[in-house]
């Protein structure tokens, strides 16, 4: 006969709430099978697209949950999405200026590629994701990066949008060129540019 | 008659949560866990009973039973 015991409760639903302990993943990469070498993604996120992000943020998270080491690049409209939530403008001279007007910054507020109808269809997006459990692609970045997932910015894409190291949401990188950028590309196991 | 026990260290519930949550928040819970301890994870995710099989050929972690009840699948996982 087997008896089996359980804890009373499961874990808290919201996770995310021991994000204030000190670093309570450190650790996480010794569940990466131990006899061989940690595999390594690297991910170029070039689209500020939401579908794409969603893309990127599954993945990322994914692959970190399974033990690899993950960095993304955040590269031309990839880079909007790491602008944090309470910086509206970016931009330092006016056409710099009207891209954040265009396209606004922040991982909440970001575009379909198509039916995107003035936001109606990213609207109706995340109702869809809300009722299938589907989280939300700033939560899965938050979930990356308590996860270890390296975010690096691309600088001269900052340069070239105007965007400055201080309106990126914390924990981002410094900012790095194409050369750093094919180093971790060239080491790694699989490298997808989204 | 030999009663043997088994004690599951924790839970996790992963019911009406899609792709990946599941598999990261497992993940996340895990690692509180020591070598050897059990969780039991729930889920309602239909494509988790691949994705389970597939997280611990990757992670090296035990996947013990893997069940589908009423449509709620789970899986009892031994952390490596």
């Amino acid at each position: 006969m087997t008896t089996i015991t359980r804890p009373d409760t499961f874990l808290p639903p919201d996770l995310m709430d021991g994000l204030d302990d000190p670093d309570p993943f450190q650790g996480l990469e010794t569940i990466a099978s131990g006899e061989t070498k940690t595999k390594s993604i690297v991910i170029v996120a070039e689209s500020g697209d939401l579908e794409r992000t969603w893309a990127t943020t599954i993945l990322a998270s994914t692959a970190a949950a399974s033990g690899m080491q993950v960095s993304i690049f955040f590269t031309f409209w990839g880079l909007f999405p790491l602008v944090r939530p309470d910086i509206r403008m970016t931009g330092k001279n006016w056409m710099q200026k009207m891209l954040a007007v265009m396209n606004r910054p922040g991982i909440g507020h970001l575009k379909l590629s198509k039916l995107n109808f003035a936001g109606m269809g990213p609207w109706m997006m995340h109702r869809l994701a809300k009722q299938h459990g589907v989280a939300k692609p700033g939560e899965l970045l938050e979930m990356a990066q308590a996860l270890g997932v390296r975010l690096i910015p691309c600088q001269m894409s900052m340069d070239m949008m105007g965007v400055s190291a201080d309106q990126l949401i914390e924990g981002v990188e410094p900012a790095v060129g194409a050369a750093t950028a094919l180093e971790l590309m060239a080491e790694a196991d699989a490298t997808l540019f989204i | 008659m030999t009663t043997e026990t088994v004690a599951i260290a924790q839970r996790v519930d992963a019911r009406g949560l899609s792709c990946p949550l599941p598999i990261v928040r497992t993940a996340i819970a895990i690692k509180t866990l020591k070598t050897g301890d059990l969780i039991e994870v729930l889920a309602t995710d239909p494509g988790s009973t691949k994705d389970f099989t597939a997280w611990a050929k990757t992670t090296g972690n035990e996947l013990v039973t893997s069940s589908v009840t009423d449509g709620v699948y789970r899986f009892l996982l031994r952390r490596k």
